[in-house]
C-alpha cells in the first residue's frame, strides 16, 4: 500500500504532514503562513491562514493535471474567394465554440489563475473521430450545423476546423493563495472548511465538494472543482437556519454542521447531480444543555464533541439515513475530532493536545476500540530541543526527554489507581481551583462495551494509562519535572489557573494556551521555585518547553488511507509498556534483510554440509529404499457422460520415483457406474495444469492434460472444504512440478498468462516451442500457479514483469514464486500481501405499462426483474454474493452510470424489448428499461508481486529484447486509468519497479499501447485510432510525436501488439489485424490486412511470434471461450503464419510471451503442414458451451 | 522457517554415509564383509538398519543372534535418539564413513532400551511429536489430526518421504501470525559430558518485550558453554 499523508497544525499555526509509512512529523516549510484550518484529501489539501485567506496545496503527480481549451474556426465558400472567413450574417460566429453559440476568439481565452500555464500555443486538431483528415484539419458539411465529414464534397459550402491548446496547472507541491473573486460577496473571512464528496461521483469526473462556514456563520461551497480544475470556479452560499460554526463533510453524501447553540444540522439531498444539497435536517446534541462543538462525518459514522469534551459516536448513519438513530457515549476527551478514510478516526486530545488515533475502526465495528497517541517526533524537534536543552542546562536544570520519560514512566506505574481514581471523582471538573486531574483516554485495548460502562461511571480508570502522554502532571513529581511546566502557567496568567472552561467553537493557539495554563494549576506555584525564574525568558519565548510533547490545534485525515489492519509504526517511539502489542517491537526485531541473509547462511551451512558427508559416498546405499506412496481422499467428480452430475468418487495418488530420478505418479479416479466398480487414471508427467475454480457452493478445481485440453473437457474434481482442496492442489502441484523436474522462479523467458478469475499461470518455453515447422503443440505446455491477483501482465526476456490489477493498480514482479495458498512451493523472501477490487453487477429491469408506467412487473416471459447481463439468471441485491468466499464486499449497492451507451438522470437505459441495445435517453418507441447497479468486493492474497504506487494504470507494454541483448534501460510505457501515456524511467533487470513517470503528452486519451523490439511505440486512442510514436530510442525513451494511422475501414481498434518487426492490432469486433508494409525506413506501414476473427487479444513476441486468446473454439467435447492460441507457420518472410495451434482454455484472459526470446534452431524442410489452412479463421461454432469454460467467463 | 522449502528439504535430506563392521567377539561361520549405507538424518537406527542385520545373519549362526545393538567406539548407540544426534553428538570430528561396530550378544541393558519392532519406534516418535506439540500448541494441532493424519507423518518418515511428511508436519509447524510464534519452543539440549543426558527447559520464543529470540538467544540462557565451546547440541 502506498503511504499517503495526515496533516495537522500546532498551537502555533505550524503545518505538519505525517506519512503512514514515516515515523516523524515533516514540518511543511513551505507555508509561510500560519494556518488556523485544514481540510486533507488524497490529492490536495485546503486550508485557511491566518490572513483568513484559502490556501490549497495539490500534490505533485506525475501526471501533470492538464485542461485541453478548444474553439472551432468556422469558413464559407463564396465563389469569389473559395473558403474564406466571411460568413453570411445569419451564420455562425467566426470562432466559435463547438455549437457554434458562443464567440470564442482565440484571444478571449484566459488562464484561470496565476496557478495556471499554457503548455503550447494552439494548434489545430488533425483527428476526426479516429480518422485523420487531410493537412489542416478542416471538415465540411453542406451548412451549419449539420454532419461534418472529412472529405471535400461537391456541395460542401462550409468548413470548421478545431483548434486546441492546453493549460497545465503548475503550482504543485506548494501552498497557493485562492484568489477571492467575489469578496464583494464575501462579506466575513472565512472560519471553518471542510473538503469531502468525492465518492459521489465516479473517477474521470473527480469532483470534490469543498464546504466552508464564516465568521459570520453563513455556510459557503466551492463549485466546479474537479479533477481538471483543482481550484473550482466560485462559492455559492447555502442557507442555513441559524449561525453555523463548524462543518463536516465526507467522503460521500454526508454533510453536517454544528450550530452555535449547540445543535447539529445534517445536509439532505446530496446526490450526483447535486453536490450541494437540497435542505437541511436538526439533530439534537447528545446530552442535554452541553452542546456540540465539533462534528466529523465519515462514510457511514458521524463522530461529534460536546462543549465538556466528551466524544459521541452517531449509530445508524448512512447514505439513506443522513441522520442516523442515535448517539453513544465514548471514551476519551478531544477537543476536535476527525474521520478520514475508511472512516478511521483521528483526535486531538483535550488534555495533551496530543493527535490520538482511533485503532480498530472495520467496516463491522465502526467505532473502533481504544484512542491511541500519535507519538512520533517532529522533524524539527531534534535541534530545537538541543538547543534549548543546553539553555535549560545553563539555569540549572539538567533534564533530558529519556531521563525524564523513564522517571515518569515508573512514576506512573508506581501510583495507586484508587487514589487517583478517587481523586478523579471527587474533582470532576476543574472549577474547584485545584488541579484539574488528567483525563487522558485510555489507550489500551479495552473494548466497546467497557467503554459504554466506564463512560456511564462518568469517569475514565486510570489503571492502566499508559505514559504516553508526558504532560499528565502528577502530584508527586519530583519538583524538577513540574517547574519548567509550571512557570509559563504561572508566569503567563495565574489568575486563569483553573475554571476558565475552554472556549469551544475554535482551537486555536490562544484556547491552547488558556487550557494549558489551567493545567498544573495552584499547586505548581509552590513547588516552582528559583529555576522557574530563571526559565522565565525562555518560557515566553517557547511557552511550552523543549521536552513537552507538540501540542497540536487541528488534525485531518482525508487525505490518510489507513486499512484495517495495517499495522502503523506510529506508536512505537513511545516508551513500550507490557501492554504494548508486542508484534510491533517484533516486527522490528528482525527486517527481511536480515532474515534474507539468514537464510542464506543457514543455507549455505547446510550445503556444506551436504558436500562434506555426502559427496565422496553417494555410490552408498540408500538404507530407506524408495517405495510408492498412495495418498486417498473421497471427491465428486463432475461426470464426463451425460447426464452431467456431480458423483462421489474416491480419489488416489500414487507416487513413485520415475525413470530419471525423478518422481512421478498417477493420478486415479475410482467411481461406480451400474453397480459396476470402474477407475479412470491419468499420469502426473502429462498433467498440465491445475486450476482452482471457487465459487460460493463448491470447492472445485480443474485437471487438463493435452488430451483434455483438445477436448475443451477438464476432469473437474470438487473437495468438500476450501482446506481439503488447497491440501490436494498443493500436493498435485509439486508432484506435477517435480515430475516434470520444474522448480524455484519463473525463467526470464517464462510465458506468462492471466485467466479470467485474475489467476496467474506461468509457462516455462522449451527452444522447441517457436521450432519450425514442426513446434512443440502449444496444449502440451505446462502451466503453474503463481500466487496473486491480477487483469492483465506483460514481460519481456530481461526479467522484467509487471502486472496490473482489476483496480489498476500496477503491480512489479518480485522475482518469487508461489504465495497465493498455504502448502504450495513457495520463495520466502519476496512474497507480499496483495490485494484487489472488482465491481460486481447486476442489473434492475423494468417494463412500461400504460396504466402505471414503469414497473417492476414484467411479462410472463421477460428476464428477471433483477438479473445478470445476460437477464438468464435472477441476481437480486440480496442473492447476490462476491465472486467467491476470497472476496468480500466493501460497499454497498449503488447505481452505475458508466454503462456503455450512456443513462438518463437516474441510471435508466432504454430500449423497444429485452434483449436488445440500449440508450441513454427514452423515446416514444422504448417499452422496456434497465440500470445497472455496482458493487465493490476485495481479496486480499499473498504473492511475489510489489505495488507500482501511485498513478493507477490500465496498460502497459515493456521493450521486448533479443535473446543476448544487453540493454541497460528497458523502456516500458503505461497507459493511466485516464488515458494518459506514460514512459517508465530507471528500469532495468536489477530494478524492475523503475523509478518515476514521463508523462507524454497526447491529445486524446488512450486504451492499449506496445513497444517493439526497435523502439517503435504504437498506441491505440479510446476513440479506437491507432497511433505510432515518432524518433523513439534509447536514447530518447518519450519519443516527439505521434502520428495517425488509419484504423481498417469502419472498425474500432482495441488492442495493440509489436514485436521484433511485425505489428497486430484487435478491434472491439473481434477481428486480429496484421500492418503490412512496415519497413525500417517507413515504420508506420501502409495497410492493415486481416488474419482472422474471434480474436480477444493479441501477444507478439520479440521472435514475431504471435499469441492470441480466441474466443469460441471447438474442441471434440465442448467449446471454450479464452483460449490461448498460437499462430503457426510464422517464418521472417511469412511473419503472417498459415494457421492456428490451440492451447489452454478456456476462461483465459490474457497471455504474454514477449519474454520468450528463445530461438529454435530451424530445421531446414519443405513445408508439410496442412495447405487448406492459408487463411483459414479461427474453428468456431455456435453450439452452447458444456464445459468447455469451468473457470467461466 | 517453516514454509522454506529449499532449507526442509536439504535436512530432511542430509546423510550420513555408515559403515557398519561386526563385532570381533561374535563368532561368524565366516569372515563378515562389512556393510556400507547412506543414512538419514532425521530417521532412527533401528529403523533404517534391517538390511544391515540381514547381511550379518547371514554369516552367524541363528543360536548365536539376540537382538542387535550398535556401538560406536566403545559408546553404544541410542537407537531413540535420531541419527543426526548420534552422528553429531559421538563421531562428529570422526573421518567418515562412520564406523559402527554391530553387536548381536550382550545386549548393554543398562544404556539401551530394547527394540523389539518398528512399533516401539512408532510409539517413542509420536510421543515426541506429541510432547512438541503440547508445548507448541498446547496439544491441540495433534489432538484435532485423526488417525490417518498421525500414520501419514510416521509413515513418511520411516519411507523418507519428504512431500508425505511435510504435508502433515506443516500443519503442527503453523502458529497464528499475530502470536509471532510458538507458545514454547520444544528443543533438547544433548550433552555427552554429563550425568543428565540432555537439557530441557521451558522456552518462549518471544521475549516480554517482544522481540523474537533465535536459538542462539536460547543457548546464551541455558547452555552458554556451547556459544564459546563445540558443545554437542542439536535442535529438533
Amino acid at each position: 500500500m502506498p503511504s499517503s499523508l495526515l496533516w495537522a497544525v500546532d498551537v502555533y499555526g505550524r503545518v505538519y504532514s505525517l506519512s503512514t509509512s514515516g515515523q516523524q512529523w515533516e514540518h511543511c516549510r513551505d507555508a509561510h503562513l500560519e494556518f488556523k484550518r485544514v481540510a486533507a484529501v488524497q490529492q490536495c489539501c485546503w486550508s485557511i491562514a491566518c490572513d483568513h485567506n484559502i490556501y490549497l496545496y495539490v500534490h505533485a503527480s506525475e501526471v501533470p493535471i492538464r485542461y485541453q481549451e478548444e474553439t472551432y474556426e468556422n469558413q464559407r465558400w463564396n465563389p469569389v474567394d473559395g473558403f474564406s472567413d466571411r460568413l453570411l450574417p445569419s451564420d455562425r460566429w467566426q470562432w466559435s465554440d463547438v455549437t457554434g453559440l458562443k464567440h470564442q476568439p482565440l484571444v478571449d481565452f484566459q488562464l484561470p489563475s496565476e496557478n495556471w500555464e499554457w503548455e503550447a500555443d494552439w494548434y489545430v486538431d488533425e483527428n476526426f473521430g479516429g480518422e485523420p483528415t487531410e493537412k489542416g484539419g478542416w471538415t465540411y458539411a453542406i451548412d451549419f450545423p449539420a454532419t461534418y465529414t472529412k472529405d471535400k464534397k461537391w456541395n460542401s459550402c462550409v468548413r470548421r476546423r478545431r483548434w486546441i491548446r492546453y493549460r497545465r496547472y503548475k503550482a504543485q507541491d506548494t501552498w497557493v493563495k485562492i484568489p477571492s473573486e467575489q469578496t464583494e460577496s464575501l462579506p466575513d473571512p472565512f472560519n471553518d472548511i471542510t473538503c469531502g464528496g468525492w465518492e459521489i461521483t465516479e473517477e474521470p469526473r473527480g469532483c470534490l465538494a469543498l464546504w466552508a462556514v464564516s465568521l459570520q456563520g453563513k455556510v459557503w461551497v466551492r463549485c466546479g472543482i474537479n479533477h481538471h480544475n483543482p481550484e473550482g470556479s466560485v462559492w455559492e452560499e447555502v442557507p442555513v437556519p441559524g449561525e453555523v460554526v463548524q462543518i463536516s463533510c465526507g467522503p460521500g453524501d454526508l454533510v453536517w454542521a454544528v450550530l452555535w447553540e449547540g445543535h447539529l444540522l445534517v445536509r439532505e439531498g446530496i446526490g450526483r447531480d447535486c453536490l450541494k444539497g437540497s435542505s437541511w435536517v436538526t439533530v439534537e446534541s447528545p446530552s442535554p444543555g452541553v452542546g456540540v462543538v465539533h462534528v466529523a462525518v465519515g462514510v457511514n459514522v458521524v463522530w461529534a464533541v460536546t462543549k465538556d469534551h466528551k466524544v459521541w459516536f452517531r449509530r445508524g448513519v448512512n447514505s439513506h439515513n443522513p441522520c442516523g438513530s442515535g448517539w453513544i457515549g465514548m471514551v476519551g476527551e478531544m477537543v476536535m475530532i476527525n474521520v478520514g478514510l475508511n472512516d478511521q478516526v483521528w483526535a486531538i486530545g483535550f488534555e495533551d493536545r496530543a493527535v490520538y488515533f482511533r485503532q480498530g475502526v472495520t467496516a463491522s465495528e465502526l467505532s473502533g476500540k481504544a484512542w491511541k497517541v500519535v507519538s512520533v517526533p517532529r522533524d524539527s524537534e531534534r535541534s530545537h530541543s538541543s538547543a534549548s536543552a543546553s539553555s535549560l542546562q545553563s539555569a540549572g536544570c539538567f533534564f533530558g526527554g529519556e531521563v525524564r520519560l523513564q522517571s515518569q514512566a515508573s512514576v506512573l506505574s508506581d501510583a495507586d489507581p484508587e487514589t487517583e481514581r478517587a481523586g478523579g471523582e471527587v474533582v470532576p471538573t476543574p472549577e474547584i481551583g485545584d488541579a484539574p486531574k488528567p483525563r487522558i483516554p485510555k489507550v489500551t485495548s479495552d473494548s466497546f462495551i467497557s467503554e459504554l460502562v466506564s463512560d456511564r461511571e462518568g469517569q475514565i480508570s486510570r489503571r492502566d494509562v499508559p505514559p504516553a502522554g508526558p504532560s499528565i502532571p502528577e502530584e508527586d513529581h519530583p519538583e524538577k519535572e513540574l517547574e519548567d511546566r509550571a512557570s509559563p502557567a504561572q508566569v503567563l496568567s495565574p489568575s486563569q489557573s483553573g475554571g476558565v472552561d475552554p472556549q469551544w467553537s475554535n482551537v486555536d493557539l490562544e484556547e491552547a494556551q488558556t487550557h494549558l495554563t489551567s493545567g498544573p494549576g495552584g499547586d505548581a506555584a509552590e513547588t516552582s521555585s528559583l529555576s522557574s525564574v530563571a526559565t522565565y525568558n525562555l518560557a515566553l519565548e517557547e511557552p511550552y518547553g523543549p521536552d513537552e510533547h507538540p501540542k497540536w490545534a487541528w488534525v485531518t485525515g482525508g487525505g490518510c488511507l489507513v486499512e484495517c489492519h495495517t499495522q502503523l509504526n506510529w506508536f512505537n517511539t513511545s516508551i513500550s509498556t507490557a501492554l504494548n502489542s508486542s508484534m510491533q517491537a517484533m516486527s522490528l526485531s528482525i527486517t527481511p534483510a536480515q532474515t534474507a541473509a539468514w537464510r542464506k547462511q543457514i543455507f549455505e551451512q547446510l550445503s556444506e554440509r551436504s558436500k562434506r558427508e555426502m559427496e565422496n559416498f553417494m555410490h552408498f546405499e540408500q538404507a530407506i529404499e524408495q517405495s510408492v506412496w498412495v495418498k486417498k481422499g473421497t471427491m465428486q467428480w463432475w461426470r464426463d457422460w451425460k447426464p452431467h452430475k456431480w458423483v462421489d468418487v474416491q480419489f488416489a495418488l500414487e507416487q513413485f520415483s520415475g525413470a530419471e530420478g525423478n518422481k512421478d505418479g498417477i493420478l486415479f479416479i475410482y467411481y461406480t457406474f451400474n453397480d459396476e466398480k470402474k477407475y479412470l487414471h491419468v499420469f502426473i508427467n502429462e498433467v498440465t495444469i491445475l486450476v482452482p475454480v471457487l465459487n460460493d457452493s463448491k470447492h472445485t478445481f480443474a485437471i487438463y492434460t493435452a488430451e483434455r485440453t483438445k477436448q475443451r473437457w477438464p476432469m473437474r474434481l470438487a473437495a468438500a472444504t476450501e482446506l481439503e482442496m488447497h491440501d490436494w492442489l498443493a500436493l498435485l502441484s509439486v508432484s506435477c512440478c517435480d515430475s516434470r523436474g520444474i522448480q524455484g522462479p519463473p525463467s526470464k523467458q517464462a510465458i506468462w498468462s492471466v485467466t479470467c478469475k485474475g489467476d496467474i499461470f506461468v509457462s516455462e518455453p522449451t527452444k522447441e516451442l517457436e521450432a519450425s515447422p514442426y513446434p512443440t503443440p502449444c496444449d502440451q505446455m505446462f502451466w503453474r500457479q503463481v500466487g496473486g491477483h491480477l487483469r492483465i501482465i506483460e514481460s519481456n526476456s530481461l526479467g522484467v514483469v509487471w502486472g496490473i490489477g482489476y483496480d489498476h493498480t500496477a503491480w512489479v514482479h518480485t522475482g518469487g514464486y508461489g504465495g497465493f495458498f498455504q502448502g504450495l512451493a513457495s520463495s520466502t523472501d519476496n512474497i507480499y500481501t496483495q490485494t484487489d477490487v472488482k465491481c460486481v453487477y447486476i442489473y434492475e429491469n423494468q417494463r412500461w405499462n400504460p396504466v402505471t408506467g414503469y414497473t417492476n412487473r414484467g411479462l410472463p416471459t421477460d428476464r428477471y426483474m433483477w438479473s445478470d447481463a445476460s437477464g438468464l439468471k435472477e441476481c437480486t441485491k440480496n442473492n447476490t454474493k462476491p465472486p467467491s468466499p476470497n472476496w468480500t464486499w466493501v460497499s454497498d449497492w449503488t447505481i452505475d452510470y458508466a454503462v456503455p451507451g450512456g443513462t438518463d438522470r437516474e441510471g435508466w437505459q432504454y430500449a423497444a424489448d429485452f434483449p436488445a441495445s440500449y440508450h441513454g435517453n427514452k423515446t416514444l418507441k422504448d417499452f422496456v428499461r434497465r440500470r445497472r447497479w455496482a458493487r465493490k468486493c476485495k481479496l486480499t492474497t499473498t504473492g511475489p508481486w510489489q505495488e507500482v504506487p501511485p498513478i493507477p494504470l490500465s496498460d502497459i507494454t515493456i521493450l521486448p529484447c533479443g535473446p543476448k541483448s544487453t540493454v541497460e534501460q528497458v523502456s516500458l510505457w503505461a497507459i493511466s486509468n485516464k488515458g494518459d501515456i506514460l514512459c517508465r524511467l530507471g528500469v532495468t533487470s536489477l530494478t524492475p519497479g523503475g523509478s518515476s513517470w514521463l508523462h507524454v503528452g497526447t491529445d486524446q486519451p488512450f486504451k492499449s499501447i506496445s513497444i517493439g523490439a526497435v523502439h517503435q511505440v504504437w498506441a491505440i486512442a479510446k476513440d479506437g485510432s491507432a497511433f505510432y510514436r515518432g524518433s523513439v530510442s534509447a536514447q530518447n525513451p518519450a519519443g516527439d510525436c505521434w502520428y495517425h494511422i488509419p484504423s481498417p475501414t469502419g472498425q474500432k481498434l482495441k488492442q495493440v501488439s509489436v514485436g521484433r518487426t511485425s505489428v497486430y492490432t484487435v478491434d472491439e469486433n473481434g477481428n486480429l489485424w496484421y500492418r503490412h508494409g512496415v519497413t525500417p525506413s517507413y515504420p508506420q506501414g501502409s495497410s492493415w490486412e486481416h488474419i482472422s476473427n474471434n480474436v480477444r487479444k493479441v501477444s507478439v513476441g520479440p521472435l514475431d511470434q504471435v499469441w492470441v486468446i480466441a474466443d469460441k473454439v471447438q474442441g471434440s467435447h465442448s467449446l471454450s471461450c479464452g483460449t490461448v492460441c498460437r499462430r503457426l507457420g510464422v517464418l521472417p518472410m511469412e511473419p503472417k503464419g498459415h494457421s492456428w495451434d490451440y492451447g489452454i482454455g478456456g476462461g483465459w484472459d490474457h497471455i504474454t510471451v514477449r519474454g520468450n526470446a528463445m530461438e529454435a534452431p530451424r530445421i531446414l524442410m519443405p513445408s508439410l503442414t496442412d495447405t487448406q489452412t492459408a487463411t483459414r479463421p479461427l474453428q468456431t461454432n455456435n453450439q452452447p458451451e458444456m464445459n468447455g469454460n469451468p473457470v467461466g467467463c | 522457517m517453516a514454509d522454506d522449502k529449499d532449507v526442509l528439504r536439504d535436512v530432511w535430506f542430509g546423510r550420513i554415509p555408515a559403515c557398519f563392521t561386526l563385532s570381533p567377539e561374535e563368532t561368524t561361520e565366516r569372515e563378515a564383509e562389512p556393510y556400507y549405507l547412506l543414512l538419514p538424518r532425521v530417521s532412527y537406527l533401528t529403523l533404517v538398519t534391517d538390511k544391515v542385520k540381514k547381511h550379518f545373519l547371514r554369516v552367524m549362526k541363528a543360536e548365536d543372534v539376540e537382538e542387535m545393538w550398535l556401538e560406536y567406539e566403545g559408546t553404544p548407540l541410542k537407537w531413540h535418539y535420531p541419527i543426526g544426534v548420534l552422528f553429531d553428538l559421538h563421531a562428529s570430528n570422526t573421518a567418515l564413513p562412520w564406523n559402527v561396530t554391530v553387536h548381536f550378544k550382550n545386549f548393554p541393558e543398562d544404556d539401551l532400551l530394547h527394540c523389539a519392532s518398528n512399533s516401539v519406534i512408532e510409539a517413542h516418535f509420536m510421543s515426541c511429536i506429541k510432547e512438541a506439540d503440547a508445548l507448541k500448541h498446547k496439544g491441540q494441532v495433534i489432538n484435532d489430526m485423526q488417525k490417518k493424519d498421525h500414520k501419514q507423518l510416521w509413515m513418511g518418515l520411516q519411507n523418507d518421504k519428504f512431500d508425505q511428511f511435510w504435508a502433515m508436519n506443516r500443519k503442527l509447524m503453523e502458529y497464528p501470525t499475530e502470536e509471532g510464534g510458538f507458545r514454547y519452543i520444544p528443543f533438547r539440549i544433548y550433552q555427552t559430558m554429563s550425568d543428565r543426558p540432555f537439557i530441557q527447559k521451558l522456552f518462549r520464543p518471544v521475549s516480554p518485550e517482544g522481540h523474537t529470540l533465535t536459538l542462539g538467544d536460547l543457548l546464551k540462557e541455558l547452555f552458554p558453554a556451547a556459544i564459546c565451546a563445540e558443545g554437542g547440541w542439536h535442535q529438533r
